[in-house]
């Protein structure tokens, strides 16, 4: 008896180092360890035994199963893996291979350029308004000092649709309508971005369309220092911290005094190049003290209230930080040059 | 302006300021200085030669062989091609080794078998452009006058050592336009005094006032005239040193008379004519407004038809000049007169303005009187003029004073305080220190405890208020030297409005749905301003258009974006898919603004989406676009407001087009581009749509507010029906929605068949309802008592049957 199980124990182990598969091996399992398998069958025989030798016996039938399912058991870990094994090798990818592009487009250059622009002033206590692209020439010329014959009005000829209404030359309108609506009141802390327009052929400087920002600030205690040290915030917010600033007196009708701001040239770090003309400086923006005729036609008292006001070009912006060459890209939306927008800076 | 540096240097001392350091002062401190032009730059070896032979050339025909001494003992051989050179010439010669503008080397060389030591210049080949050359050497070489000294270096003798400053003048700087100005000015910034001239000319016994009288009729546009009359002066070219004064600042030299006059004219920046006394035709001179019709031919042999509008000098019945403008062809100085008749006056801008527009004529003087002559400088100009003339061209100054002052032009007087400066400026500055700053600008100022009182030069006549001294203390100060600050008032909450807030979450949108913001002109063709137009209005027209193309103002965005479209397929960029967000323009009343309406439109065609190793190309359709409309309402809270018609509209594919309603009210289409027009613009399938986004960002939503998420479980319940082919989706949804009450919480088109196993004229379209209760799980009861009226509201109101 001892024999036949000693005998069936390494026929059963041999049998599971033989199972190529998982139904294989089960096979094997259910045939020596089963309930009608020879293992049982044997231990049918045991009556026959002495009372000294059944348990002896019994322990080796236990011992015998123990080490069929304890090979069944590695065995089957090893089957199992081999088949996960199996199933990944057929699932390989090439994973150099493209992925499925995502849908996206991006924003024009000139909004994101403005938007970033609103954002810092927003941060600064500033409120965003707009006003109409179609302006009364009491708007856009009169109430910012600009009187019909006055010689500088030669300096933006405009696009006029009757005598009295123009396709506004810049967001200087909004300025005076915001004032008006403030009723003489402070403070007055706006950005006003939009489309403006003048009689101009199109051509890589030169567009009959284009954006403008501007902001203004009005209240009782508004001084030339502080437009120094707001456009010195936004020229290294938008050009880096690196950048010097320079105010250099110009004029507007609509400011006194009035100035024009130039930043240090990033390409050559103010030594000169072609970019800057030579000069190491890059002009930038227009801005200046609001005219007292200004305030005073928007009905305030100039001798209380004191504003700065300035305004730039979007295009111009654009083109200084991105190296654009020609203006009319804006404007023909080529999907080449607008792709090249969607990173997020 | 152009203003020379070694010229400045009569009336400054600038020694130790380079023209660089100069130019960048002056720009820190009021004017820019576009540039400095070094004017000999890149030029060497240019020397005064006399040619001693002149012949033809043995072999060429238009050469010439010459024999110049070059004054350092040399003399060579130089063939010129130049027509106008001659034996005993003085001439400019660039020798061997010099270099000329272009860096062109003059090298020893062989024309025809000749050797040739050098070149004879014309100006143009030493850097002066031609139409600023004398007449008679504009096409040849240039002759020195006979008495110049040879040997030496050409280029110092024209001048050509000296920088020239491009001051780019704003409008108010009209002082600037002289050099006396720009002397005053730079007085001001170096804190120098500046040496003017004193012209005190001898007169003759003779009394001009026998000669000539002046009567001015316009008072208003020519306040004063002076005449002055010289006689028995030889008329010929002017001095070197003068010419090349002239030739840098941009003017052309003509004769001594007439050169003087622009001398004066950039000196002063005082306008001067002279006429020629002998043709001028009387005795009088009588200024007034032209008649109407009235023509004049003026110096450029122009014949000028005049209006009230412009303002003449005439002798008396006949113009003789457009004032301030240009001098008439009759009475103009040529190498014949003797008499001059010179005008020194001052006109008005408005006139002047006028006249210089209507008849295309910006000069020199024009320019000046339209932006304001210094009144002041009227009879010292006229006085300096006829000293030159005497020492120039000979002759006599006649006696007396000849003249016509009806002005009244006083120095304004302007104060202000340390206070208002300190204020405006957010400086501390001292009292004194405003005082030095006045007295730079040679401006007289009285001081009276915290107040000062300017007394403002005539030549500034930009400074009539407070803030403009302000402004002058300001920039000599030096905005450098200011302070730097933020404002300091009350704090203001900064943040975009409402609308501009879901503008900008419209625009996000829009691009996260795979669409580029497109920018376009607002302007543009009779054709499109109308085109696709949500509201038929006559479109807004420019009064004076540039072009056709852009001469009214858009009523509809969407063939802006089809021209993006467009350009961009031209260009083999075939999947395109823009955006824009912009005004449209509604007409109202005359002199009334129009109404600014913002819309919203898009355009796609080709690709929608493709992945091509794994074989997908899905093109793009009407759903597409309409996806983007849905998703977008939902975005902003409006799904259920939002709805779609099927429309026919112009422009569109009568099939594949709808209104876009909102509340019931259309704000906008969507559709196919008619394949008409599509063939017309090159395109391929493209889609569109645009809406009022005005009505979509002000319509009212619910606030957000949460809803429990079900505990018990739904119940779906797909039904296939078959319906008439014309039958609308969204009429079979909105029967199912109105007949499920409150249990049943979805609803959703997920098959529709319309193939060959359709009776003819039916198509199969199914729908998946989904009901739940909040409060309790559904029996099949309950969902049975819903779910039958569905069906029987399908059958009455549709037509439609549940699919076998
Ligand atoms: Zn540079």
């Amino acid at each position: 008896m001892q024999d036949r199980l000693k005998e069936l124990q390494a026929e059963a182990l041999e049998k599971v180092a033989a199972a190529a598969d998982l139904k294989e091996l089960n096979d094997v399992r259910v045939s020596y360890l089963g309930k009608k398998g020879p293992i049982t069958e044997v231990l049918k025989g045991m009556g026959k035994l002495s009372a000294e030798e059944r348990p002896k016996m019994g322990a080796l039938a236990n011992e015998v199963r123990d080490a069929i399912s304890g090979q069944i058991e590695i065995k089957q870990k090893e089957l199992e893996e081999a088949a996960v094994q199996k199933q990944l090798a057929a699932e390989q990818i090439d994973v150099t291979l493209p992925g499925r592009p995502v849908k996206t487009g991006s924003h024009h250059p000139l909004t994101s350029i403005i938007e970033e622009i609103e954002d810092l002033f927003i941060g600064m206590g500033y409120t965003v308004e707009e006003g109409p692209e179609v302006e009364k020439d009491y708007y856009n010329f009169e109430a910012l000092n600009l009187p019909k014959g006055h010689p500088a009005r030669d300096m933006q000829d405009s696009f006029y649709i009757t005598e009295e209404t123009l396709m506004r030359t810049h967001t200087s309108p909004v300025q005076a309508r915001t004032m008006e609506k403030h009723q003489g009141k402070g403070p007055v802390k706006i950005i006003c971005p939009g489309k403006v327009y003048r009689r101009d052929n199109d051509d890589a400087t030169h567009s009959h369309q284009f954006m403008q920002i501007e902001g203004l600030v009005v209240d009782e205690n508004v001084r030339m220092s502080d437009l120094k040290g707001t456009l010195e915030v936004f020229a290294k917010k938008m050009f880096g911290e690196d950048r010097e600033i320079r105010l250099r007196p110009s004029f507007f009708p609509f400011t006194e005094p009035s100035v024009e701001m130039d930043i240090s040239c990033k390409i050559c770090g103010g030594s000169g190049c072609s970019v800057c003309k030579g000069t190491g400086w890059i002009e930038i923006l227009g801005a200046g003290m609001v005219h007292p005729n200004v305030l005073e036609m928007a009905g305030y008292d100039s001798k209380k209230y004191t504003g700065f006001a300035f305004g730039m070009g979007p295009e111009r912006i654009a083109m200084l930080k991105y190296g654009v060459d020609d203006i009319r890209h804006f404007y023909t939306n080529d999907v080449r040059f607008l792709k090249q927008f969607s990173i997020e800076e | 302006m152009l203003v020379s540096y070694k010229w400045l240097q009569e009336f400054i001392d600038l020694e130790g300021v380079s023209a660089e350091e100069l130019a960048e002062k002056i720009t820190k401190s009021g004017i820019e200085v576009e540039g400095v032009d070094k004017l000999n730059e890149g030029l060497s070896g240019v020397v005064v030669g006399h040619v001693l032979e002149c012949d033809k050339h043995p072999n060429a025909e238009k050469l010439n062989k010459t024999l110049v001494d070059l004054g350092n003992g040399e003399t060579v051989q130089i063939i010129c091609g130049a027509a106008n050179v001659g034996k005993g010439q003085k001439v400019a010669v660039a020798t061997v080794g010099a270099v000329l503008p272009g860096n062109f080397k003059i090298k020893k060389a062989k024309l025809r078998g000749e050797e040739s030591h050098g070149m004879i210049c014309s100006l143009q080949e030493l850097g002066i452009e031609g139409k600023l050359a004398p007449k008679e050497f504009a096409e040849g070489i240039y002759n020195f006058t006979p008495d110049t000294e040879i040997g030496q270096d050409a280029l110092a003798v024209l001048n050509r050592d000296d920088e020239i400053l491009e001051l780019g003048l704003t409008p108010n700087r009209a002082d600037a336009m002289s050099m006396l100005g720009v002397a005053y000015e730079v007085g001001a910034i170096l804190g120098k005094e500046i040496k003017l001239p004193n012209p005190q000319p001898e007169t003759s016994a003779e009394q001009a006032s026998d000669y000539i009288s002046v009567n001015v009729e316009a008072k208003e546009d020519n306040p004063l005239y002076v005449a002055k009359v010289i006689k028995n002066v030889k008329v010929g070219p002017s001095p070197v040193w003068l010419q090349t004064r002239l030739m840098a600042a941009g003017i052309r030299p003509h004769n001594n008379i007439v050169d003087i006059t622009n001398y004066i004219l950039l000196e002063y920046g005082q306008p001067l004519h002279a006429f020629d006394y002998d043709k001028f035709g009387s005795k009088e001179i009588l200024v007034r407004r032209a008649n109407d019709g009235e023509v004049i031919e003026t110096l450029d042999d122009v014949k000028r038809t005049l209006t009230p509008d412009h303002l003449v000098i005439t002798n008396g019945t006949e113009p003789v000049a457009l004032a301030g403008v240009m001098g008439g062809a009759n009475s103009e100085v040529g190498n014949d007169t003797t008499t001059v008749l010179l005008e020194s006056a001052y006109f008005t801008g408005g006139a002047i303005r006028k006249a210089s527009k209507d008849h295309g004529l910006r000069s020199e003087a024009s320019s000046r009187y339209e932006k304001g002559v210094d009144p002041e400088r009227v009879r010292p100009a006229a006085e300096r003029a006829a000293e030159l003339m005497i020492e120039l061209a000979g002759g006599e100054i006649l006696g007396g004073v000849v003249e016509a002052d009806s002005l009244d032009v006083k120095p304004a007087v302007v104060s202000t305080t340390i206070q208002k400066i300190n204020k405006v400026l957010g400086t501390e500055l001292e009292m004194n220190q405003v005082e030095e700053i006045f007295a730079r600008l040679k401006f007289e100022t009285t001081v009276d405890n915290d107040t000062i009182t300017v007394t403002v030069p005539t030549r500034r006549g930009d400074i009539t208020i407070e803030e403009d001294l302000v402004e002058e203390v300001g920039r000599l100060f030096g905005y450098d030297n200011l302070p730097t600050t933020l404002p300091v008032g009350p704090s203001t909450p900064g943040h975009l409005s409402d609308y501009q807030e879901k503008r900008r979450i419209v625009r996000r949108f829009m691009e996260g749905a795979g669409l580029y913001q497109a920018v376009t002109y607002s302007l543009t063709s009779a054709e499109k301003a109308t085109q696709y137009a949500l509201e038929q209005r006559e479109p807004v027209q420019l009064a004076m258009p540039m072009s056709e193309d852009r001469s009214l103002l858009r009523l509809s965005i969407v063939p802006q974006l089809l021209e993006v479209l467009k350009y961009n397929i031209a260009r083999q960029n075939d999947s395109v898919a823009v955006y824009e967000t912009g005004a449209v323009f509604l007409k109202n009343g005359e002199d009334e603004l129009p109404e600014e309406r913002e819309h919203l439109a898009a355009a796609i065609t080709g690709l929608w989406e493709s992945h091509p190793w794994q074989g997908e190309k899905k093109p793009v359709d009407f759903f597409v676009l309409k996806g983007i409309v849905e998703g977008l309402s939902a975005k902003l809270g409006l799904d259920s407001q939002l709805g779609f018609q099927k429309a026919e509209l112009d422009g569109l594919h009568p099939g594949r087009t709808a209104e876009i309603l909102l509340n019931g009210t259309v704000i906008g289409f969507i559709g196919q581009v008619h394949p008409t027009m599509q063939k017309a613009l090159d395109l391929k399938e493209t889609y569109v749509f645009e809406l009022s986004l005005k009505a979509l960002l002000e319509a009212e939503t619910a606030p957000l507010q949460y809803t429990a998420i079900p505990r018990f479980p739904s119940i779906t319940r797909d039904i296939a029906l078959v319906v008439e082919k014309d039958t609308a989706a969204g009429n079979l949804k909105r029967v199912i929605t109105e007949a499920g009450g409150t249990l049943l919480k979805e609803v959703q088109v997920f098959d529709l068949y319309e193939g060959e196993k359709m009776e003819p004229g039916k198509k199969s379209i199914a729908f998946s309802l989904k009901y739940f209760d909040p409060e309790k799980t559904l029996t099949d009861e309950d969902i049975a008592k819903a779910h039958n009226k569905v069906l029987k509201a399908l059958e009455e109101q549709a037509g439609a049957v549940l699919r076998g």
